[in-house]
């Protein structure tokens, strides 16, 4: 549902010029700062993202008691992190065991957990995902070149009210002994919606 | 409402093509993340709710919902909220130019950039007293009512007259389908899992289980 990138030689598109007359009429209505939404972007492009989530989830598994402490109280470990905000107070962690496998879907809209991974991927917000994912969850991951065994038990969670959910992926094997800041990089944003798993080592840069 | 918008299940939308993580813009246009800072700013006025904001966009017609880019879709709602609300005429709209004046009251919520720095998020709380206790109690058996009211609803079909368990209790929540009418008032909150089986049939994988928060008000007792 997305549209290509405009030739920058084109003429601008009729919803460019219908987003530019809009806000510029807010603006001069005094309704809209200009500078606040250059802040708003600018905090977007630069500081807000899927790395408060990679640092959570890189501690849970380079300290059990955080980790115990996050899979308990989730909304007191997080804000110990300084991540708050936008039902980012409201956040039930799922740990992906051998036994379960966690995924997290909105299909009502697009539900996220802004605070700890910016805002949603376009796929994420689109008719496809969010019509698959609770029916045929195996199918999507397959997508994402992710392939769940039937002996393990997929749970997919949609996010229906303001309750925000993240995934805790599997620690993945050969990264023993490595730290916490190491381990981020094998966090992705894919891992912590449940589309796939954590990255191994092999496929990363050994640190 | 029975709208498009609730898309749980629904097929033929084709496979989901996901961008490689690593190369995904914040925004893939420019004017996206305009739409997108004018829904966040406009919003902070609290002239709205967030219910009301789901429910201008899911009732836009059919089939420009399933047409429109997921900003496309922001902005088509915010136009509509901006008219209703008065904050904005159809004329201003029209032409591009203001011709009617913002009360005093509302400017002085206008959100700066001081503040969207030190705030980048909104941290309203959606806990409310509860009207009364909780009916359900995790490991209890419930049937999603089969209700198909014409307003804001956060019940998808899909799991409607469908058996599930209460797997946990959220407390009182706000209640959304009042709340998009601007009444705000608590009504307890469960997750219900459901069996993928129970709500896919026996083409659903066995090991398979979905999770819905769903409000009491939408539950019964099942035996």
């Amino acid at each position: 549902m997305t549209k290509d990138h405009q030739d920058d030689t084109a003429p601008p598109s009729d919803i460019e010029l219908s987003v530019k007359a809009l806000e510029s009429l807010l603006v001069e209505k005094g309704l809209v700062d200009q500078e606040a939404v250059d802040a708003l972007l600018e905090l977007h492009e630069n500081e807000i993202g899927p790395s408060n989530g990679r640092r959570v989830v890189a501690r849970a598994w380079a300290d059990g008691g955080f980790k115990r402490w996050l899979l308990d109280d989730p909304n007191g470990a997080i804000a110990s992190m300084g991540y708050v905000g936008s039902q980012g107070d409201q956040v039930r962690v799922l740990e992906n065991t051998d036994d379960v496998h966690n995924l997290v879907v909105c299909t009502l809209c697009s539900c996220y957990p802004w605070p700890l991974l910016g805002l949603p991927p376009v796929w994420y917000k689109s008719a496809p995902y969010r019509a698959q994912a609770v029916a045929d969850p195996r199918g999507v991951m397959r997508q994402f070149g992710s392939e769940i065994g039937d002996n393990r038990e997929v749970r997919v969670w949609d996010s229906t009210s303001e309750m925000r959910y993240l995934v805790l992926p599997q620690r993945p094997p050969g990264a023993e002994g490595w730290c916490e800041e190491e381990l981020r990089d094998l966090v992705t944003r894919n891992s912590m919606i449940g589309v796939e798993e954590a990255q191994r080592p092999a496929t990363t840069q050994t640190p | 409402m029975n709208g498009v918008h609730d898309l749980g299940g629904m097929q033929g939308f084709g496979p989901v093509r996901p961008e490689p993580e690593s190369e995904e813009p914040v925004f893939h246009e420019e004017w996206e993340g305009r739409v997108y800072a004018m829904v966040r700013l406009i919003g902070g006025l609290a002239l709205w709710n967030l219910d009301m904001v789901r429910h201008a966009r899911e009732s836009l017609p059919p089939a420009d919902y399933i047409a429109y880019s997921y900003y496309e879709i922001w902005f088509a709602a915010l136009r509509k909220q901006l008219v209703e609300s008065g904050l904005v005429t159809e004329d201003e709209l029209r032409t591009g130019r203001a011709s009617s004046a913002v009360s005093g009251a509302i400017l002085e919520r206008v959100m700066r950039a001081e503040q969207v720095r030190a705030k980048p998020f909104m941290t309203t709380s959606y806990r409310r007293p509860a009207p009364g206790p909780a009916r359900f109690v995790p490991g209890d058996r419930v049937r999603a009512r089969n209700r198909h009211p014409r307003g804001h609803t956060r019940e998808p079909r899909y799991v409607r007259g469908h058996v599930g368990t209460i797997d946990a209790h959220y407390g009182s929540q706000v209640f959304p389908d009042l709340s998009a009418d601007g009444v705000v008032e608590g009504c307890h909150l469960y997750c219900v899992r459901f069996a993928a089986r129970a709500l896919w049939g026996e083409s659903a994988n066995v090991n398979s289980a979905v999770y819905v928060d769903l409000w009491e008000d939408y539950l019964e007792a099942a035996p």
